[in-house]
């Protein structure tokens, strides 16, 4: 598995991490040689097995149609690096 | 009837479009779809944000049961296939409204499965458009863009809201019957009641996907136009992208599959930036929920508790009321209005004795004519309608049975309006009864004969254009409240006395 | 004996008699934090909290209604949101976030009158077994290889809470463990911890690395002080859709370490080339206790264990890299704007600014094995093989009741011996498999390395069997003796 300086910088902009000119080789290098391991799962026979979906066998409770939660403005902007009347503030966000 | 298929007549020759809908219908539910904060419209920014919705560090999704069965009703009014197996899984894309950086979602195995929704457009041309699926997702929140010069400002109150994403096979054909889909789909989900259909405050939007090509010929490639919230716009942007496509082609261009941007005020449509990878979502399962499951019997359920669907009541009014399609279409099209006349046609049976059937065109008749009518003057919706359906029954009784006049009941109507008044109190009051004693107008006649000698002598000469002055005369000494035929009948037998 | 010696069922012993307040405890405790700073085992020191704490626990066991861990001192592994209490996760991007609620694990050991003493550090995002990868330095072993100077990594991630431990700085301290980070830190500073049964705990409240192995844990200096904190820590939440709605029984009551009946198995898969002799001849030892003790000893195998590192290697970068996205300067957190950079110019240069080497590299590694083209041949087939690997589990299973194996293929290694990647993720080679089928695990001490530094055993249960671990890690406990200390 060789991963190309090309792939490197499309990863790195899907997961929206800046990186400099000198990461993207060292970066390839590294992820070719972690990728290029992981491959070997490819020699296993999984036809006809599922997917893990629960590795303990258990069910997906629903939650009653009631509000229990909201009203805290307060609480949920209390970290925010920016936040104005009650937003969050970002950067412009050019379409 | 079959139209003559909608084509966009090119320079080179007629193109026929191909159109599929992603409708976007926000589940009507108390709370979000995995959190417990209030999903009202309209709420001061970020006050209606769970911590989960604003995706603070190891917050969890909790799943809201009765979007569930909401998702499962709408499967069932539409037909559908219902999948008893279904799981949400993670769309990951960054924006500055989606907090968690993905949204829950259903890719692989969606709750809803492939049904079917008759349409009619406006002309009166019928068609069956095909449903690939549907399944629940969160809603984004919403970004501000011009309260600042260089921000924008994020507020979550949606965020995390449940939404239906019911999604059409490419089967639309024409900007009406897309308009019509849009229609149909809107009155099904507010008689299911799973969605309030509110289109100006974005609880129905839809993503048009649009293709030309020649006829018969393979589909085209699509552009996919996003958000448009209304169905107006929806048949402008299939009519303007059709057309802007088969432009671009005919010009010697390809269609690039893209996303695009209706603009209301222009009436065009424009390209998003380019996002090249954009589309690359890494759909997964959700690590954070497992597999939605249920039995038979909730599906039994979901069904039983479906109200009467539109077409069914549609055809209910036509053969066993036997109302008129045009009024039978009048009073289904909003679920308030046929709540309102089944209301009232159970009232008018029960008070009349008589079989709804019987009473089924009065009662139409006076929603339709009088009750609309007055409800427009007001500019109230009829479930705000002042006059309620008891007491309309209780008007629509008098004069059945005898008691009003045709013109007497108008007046009644208007002063049930004016005072908020029962019928039959007010006919008390202003003594409004309608008279059919005949010793009483036979009185009157005989009054009117005695100050008319003149008259009755010319009319007994031949001038039989008098009658009418002596059906007139007799009104006006009854005071409006005699009954008309009666007073005929009692006028001839006089008059040849 | 100083206090800071005993252990939690000691210090339970003589709070209960008046020997001692848990004022004292936690001053006592308090001063050998500050006097350890050197191990850099905290990220936060909280003794206001631990203070009043201690106090409101002494006026419970004076009223007589006390909850059973009251004064017990704790420390919490920084990936517990903590409310009022800067949580980080060991990351810059969250430095300086206070969260507004307390995790449901947090909360219930608080409520069950614990005392915190502060936050304790680790791997950045539990990503790492080694403590080097935090942004706020890494946490030095309280131990030291006979006739060396050498620092050494207190195992990762929960390294900070193993330290802390070791160095008898807190009576206890919780854990998480995604693929070995409760057990094998334990094993690497000669203390006792537990991974329950994935579901046991709730998440809420804990920072997500990879949802589906993720799973609190206790770490302390004996078996029954593990059970003592796991009773506590254990129980279903409505908040965590994963959360398993079972009876938690009292474990520290039910321990008895007797074996009798019991079989236990041994994986052939888990014998490697190369094995050191030493862990392997512990191993031998191992099971020659568990045979004194009652059980009887099987070989038993686990055909796809050495699909697992590579499964575990998909499926938890995977899901990380997608944890990981709220992480966006939004609403918490780091913000990083470039002069008159737009909203995509600020993601990138806060995850850039925010985020270590390791945590990079393994968002890239989930990012591209999620991505068209790649998700069936690589998420999907890891999924796969882990059926497979919970099924190989489930037939072993079939034939004993129990597993005993090593934690980890060495003793703790020095900062820097394992720059590759690839060298340290092989590390976690005997603790993934259980990680991946959602079993209950633990390490004990079970020995010495030829340079004196400790060595742990694991045993794996069936779902749901901590009580079960637990009486064989107490066996082990007892026959090992082990009291070597730092």
């Amino acid at each position: 598995m060789s991963v190309t300086p090309e792939t490197v910088l499309k990863i790195a902009r899907l997961a929206r991490i800046g990186i400099a000119d000198s990461e993207v080789a060292p970066l390839a290098a590294e992820l070719s040689t972690i990728l290029g391991w992981i491959e070997q799962l490819g020699e296993v026979d999984t036809q006809g097995v599922a997917p893990m979906t629960a590795v303990i066998p258990n069910h997906l409770a629903w939650r009653a149609d009631v509000v229990t939660d909201g009203g805290v403005q307060a609480k949920v902007l209390a970290n925010a690096p920016d936040a104005t009347s009650g937003f969050f503030a970002v950067p412009k966000v050019i379409e | 009837m079959t139209a003559t298929p909608w084509t966009v007549k090119g320079a080179t020759g007629d193109w026929e479009i191909v159109v599929g809908l992603e409708v976007h219908a926000q589940v009507t539910a108390n709370s979000k779809l995995f959190s417990g904060a209030a999903t009202t419209f309209g709420a001061e920014p970020n006050s209606q944000v769970s911590l989960v919705d604003a995706a603070m560090p190891g917050m969890l999704p909790v799943l809201n049961g009765e979007c569930v069965r909401q998702a499962v009703r709408t499967g069932l009014a539409l037909g559908a296939h219902i999948h008893k197996w279904s799981r949400f899984d993670r769309k990951n894309y960054f924006y500055a409204d989606l907090p968690q950086g993905y949204q829950i979602s259903q890719l692989y195995h969606p709750i809803v499965g492939e049904g079917e929704l008759p349409i009619e457009t406006e002309a009166g041309e019928k068609a069956v458009i095909g449903i690939e699926r549907i399944h629940l997702e969160q809603d984004a929140g919403k970004s501000v863009h011009d309260l600042h010069p260089t921000m924008s400002y994020v507020d979550l109150n949606r965020s995390g809201c449940a939404l239906m994403e019911i999604v059409s096979k490419p089967d639309i054909r024409s900007p009406a019957q897309a308009g019509a889909y849009v229609a149909a789909l809107r009155q099904l989900l507010r008689y299911v009641g799973s969605c309030d259909g509110n289109m100006d405050e974005g609880s129905m939007r839809a993503d048009v996907n649009v293709s030309v090509r020649r006829p018969g010929a393979e589909f085209g490639t699509r552009t996919e136009t996003k958000n448009v919230n209304s169905v107006r716009f929806i048949m402008a942007t299939v009519e303007i992208e059709a057309k802007r496509q088969v432009e671009v082609i005919e010009a010697g261009g390809t269609i690039v599959q893209e996303t695009r941007l209706f603009d209301p005020s222009s009436f065009t449509t424009r390209s998003m930036r380019s996002k090249e990878d954009a589309h690359d979502y890494r759909y997964f399962p959700d690590p954070d929920l497992l597999p939605v499951e249920f039995d038979d019997a909730f599906v039994a359920d979901c069904l039983a508790s479906l109200p009467e669907l539109p077409l069914a009541k549609r055809a209910r009014y036509e053969t066993a009321l036997g109302l008129t399609p045009y009024l039978a279409n009048v009073l289904m099209a909003e679920k308030e209005t046929a709540a309102y006349f089944e209301t009232l046609l159970a009232a008018c049976a029960t008070a009349q004795g008589r079989p709804e059937a019987d009473v089924a065109r009065a009662a139409a008749n006076w929603v339709s004519g009088d009750l609309f009518g007055a409800l427009k003057r007001l500019g109230k919706p009829i479930e705000a309608s002042p006059i309620s359906p008891q007491a309309g029954a209780e008007l629509l009784t008098l004069s059945a049975d005898g008691t009003l006049s045709g013109p007497l009941a108008k007046q009644v109507f208007e002063a049930m309006l004016e005072t908020g008044e029962g019928a039959a109190a007010i006919v008390e009051a202003r003594g409004l009864k309608q008279v059919s004693d005949t010793g009483a107008i036979d009185a009157a006649i005989a009054a009117i004969f005695a100050a008319n000698a003149d008259k009755l002598a010319q009319y007994k000469a031949g001038k039989e254009a008098l009658f009418g002055f002596f059906v007139g005369q007799t009104m006006k000494a009854m005071a409006g409240k005699a009954n008309p035929a009666v007073v005929n009948d009692r006028l001839k037998a006089m008059l040849a006395g | 004996m100083m206090l800071t010696d005993l252990t939690i069922a000691g210090m339970k012993r003589g709070l209960a008699a008046r020997d001692f307040s848990a004022t004292e405890l936690a001053t006592a405790h308090l001063s050998a934090m500050e006097q350890a700073r050197g191990l850099n085992a905290f990220i936060v020191e909280t003794p206001e909290i631990a203070t009043a704490q201690a106090a409101a626990a002494d006026a419970a066991l004076a009223r007589g209604n006390a909850g059973p861990l009251a004064g017990i001192p704790i420390g919490i592994k920084d990936l517990f949101c903590t409310e009022s209490v800067q949580t980080t996760a060991g990351s810059k991007i969250l430095q300086g976030f206070i969260p507004q609620y307390e995790s449901t694990v947090s909360g219930k050991l608080l409520g069950a009158g614990a005392v915190m003493l502060g936050k304790l550090n680790m791997d950045e995002f539990a990503m790492g077994s080694s403590n080097e990868t935090s942004a706020y330095g890494r946490v030095i072993s309280p131990w030291k290889a006979r006739n060396s100077n050498r620092e050494l990594v207190p195992g990762g991630s929960s390294g900070g809470s193993a330290a802390a431990v070791a160095a008898r700085l807190v009576a206890g301290a919780t854990g998480t463990d995604t693929g070995g980070s409760i057990r094998q830190p334990a094993s690497f500073v000669g203390i006792s911890g537990i991974k329950p049964t994935y579901g046991r705990c709730s998440r809420w409240g804990v920072v997500a690395f990879a949802s589906s192995l993720d799973q609190a844990g206790p770490m302390a200096r004996s078996v029954e002080d593990c059970a003592l904190l796991l009773t506590s820590m254990c129980g279903y939440d409505a908040r965590d859709s994963t959360s398993l709605d079972v009876p938690v029984p009292d474990f520290a009551a039910g321990l008895t370490g007797d074996l009798r009946g019991k079989t236990i198995g041994v994986p052939k898969e888990y014998r490697l080339d190369g094995m050191d002799a030493t862990i392997a001849a512990l191993w031998e030892q191992g099971l020659a206790w568990l045979r004194d003790a009652g059980a009887r000893t099987v070989e038993v195998s686990l055909p796809h264990t050495r699909y697992a590192l590579p499964a575990y290697y998909i499926i938890a970068p995977a899901e990380a890299s997608s944890n990981l996205a709220r992480y966006d300067g939004v609403r918490y957190g780091l913000r990083v704007t470039p002069p008159g950079g737009n909203l995509a110019d600020m993601y990138s240069a806060t995850r850039a600014a925010g985020f270590g080497p390791e945590v990079k590299r393994r968002i890239m590694i989930g990012t591209y094995v999620l991505s068209a083209g790649f998700y069936d041949a690589y998420y999907t087939q890891a999924q796969r093989v882990r059926t497979l690997i919970a099924r190989d589990f489930e037939l072993a299973f079939e034939k004993c009741d129990l597993l005993l194996t090593p934690t980890a293929p060495s003793a703790a290694f020095a900062f820097g011996d394992k720059a590759d990647p690839l060298a340290m993720y092989l590390n976690d080679v005997f603790t993934v498999p259980s990680s991946l089928a959602g079993l209950p695990a633990m390490s004990v001490p079970a020995g010495l390395s030829p340079d004196g530094l400790p060595l742990g055993l694991q045993i794996i249960g069936r779902p749901l069997d901590e009580a079960g671990v637990l009486d064989a890690g107490l066996a082990i406990e007892r026959a090992a003796g082990f009291t070597a200390r730092p």
